[in-house]
């Protein structure tokens, strides 16, 4: 039971951890400035503003819309690569382990309220927005609504990301005198986005990861393919539902272990009485946990 | 089969995204992330 209770404050170190690393430009936040070094030119693999004033590395949603926006490529070979190669390897681990936008919404959910929300009439419905957000807000809107030079904006960071407001707008507004003086009527509504989230994860476990990010809908694509995987083992497994009565993503990993919704925190490794739940690199080992459904069957 | 392919599609994947990302690089995208991120972005904090 301890050794299971290490695995979740393990996670929230490691989650911390990466947080601190990839935003630890700290002269940033002395003087009202980011990084402009050339780590830059890499990748963080999970929600991190550029614009933080802490921020070491790029952000790859931000940054896929800055290629795909840009007057002369469209096709965003590096960006997409990237995404394509760590959604290929692990899948949504990096929502559950590297995202500090993830930690931030874990952390506010912990907050005590009279009334928690585990899922709701539309919840699954509402799951299928996150993949409308990538398609609309950071593929076709930067590459087709776009400026006389042929440029469009980061429509994404621009109308809907809560991570870019708290990372890097309140930071830098706050550090910066002459910003002040520029903030309108979009710092407002990037706020108010801002708010309702904080609000909503307090009542929801992650909302945000649940039905708007654009990088865990891309991350899920990959999900069921991914060389990271868990898996079942049906022979030691009791069906007694403790690990989807335990999973805040509410999957459960006995239909289907590699879930698109699933954010492979391990929660349900810890909970299983059977340690039926397992998880690993390449080799499918139980008879049931390719797609959730016996593999007997095709 | 289903599982054959599962096995290995996402080694392939992963491989295909390395060499995407290496074309990207050499057609020099990079250069477009590193210009995006080392300028403040007035859009994602909600000032431009």
């Amino acid at each position: 039971m301890d050794k299971k209770k290490g695995s979740g404050k393990r996670r929230l170190t490691v989650q911390a951890l990466w947080a601190f690393l990839t935003n630890s430009y700290l002269t940033g936040f002395r003087n009202g400035s980011i990084y402009r070094g050339n780590l830059k030119k890499l990748c963080v693999p999970g929600l991190n503003c550029y614009s933080c004033p802490g921020a070491l590395g790029a952000c790859p949603i931000g940054a896929l819309q800055a290629v795909i926006g840009s007057w002369n490529f469209k096709a965003a070979f590096y960006v997409s690569g990237f995404l394509i190669f760590v959604g290929a390897l692990v899948g949504r681990l990096v929502c559950g382990w590297l995202c500090p936008f993830g930690l931030i919404q874990e952390l506010l959910h912990k907050i005590p309220f009279f009334k928690k929300i585990g899922t709701f009439r539309g919840d699954k419905l509402l799951r299928k927005l996150k993949y409308v957000v990538l398609v609309v807000f950071v593929i076709l809107l930067p590459m087709f609504l776009v400026d006389v030079l042929g440029q469009g904006a980061p429509y994404f960071c621009k109308l809907i990301c809560p991570a870019g407001t708290l990372e890097g707008g309140i930071p830098l507004v706050l550090l910066n005198k002459a910003m002040r003086g520029t903030v309108g009527w979009l710092y407002a509504w990037k706020n108010l986005i801002l708010g309702v989230t904080v609000f909503l994860s307090i009542l929801i476990y992650r909302p945000f990861c649940k039905y708007l990010c654009p990088l865990g809908a891309i991350y899920a694509v990959f999900q069921p393919i991914s060389v990271f995987r868990y898996r079942v083992d049906e022979e030691k497994c009791v069906g007694c539902g403790k690990c989807a009565k335990a999973c805040k993503m509410q999957v459960d990993p006995v239909r289907d272990a590699n879930s698109r919704e699933c954010i492979r925190c391990g929660e349900c490794k810890k909970v299983c009485p059977t340690g039926a739940i397992g998880s690993g690199w390449g080799k499918v080992r139980s008879k049931r946990d390719a797609d959730g459904v016996d593999a007997r069957r095709g | 089969m289903k599982n054959a392919i599962r096995k290995y599609a996402g080694w392939f994947c992963a491989l295909l995204g390395l060499c995407m990302m290496v074309f990207g690089a050499l057609r020099g995208e990079v250069a477009v992330v590193f210009t995006k991120a080392v300028n403040i972005c007035l859009e994602c904090i909600g000032i431009g």
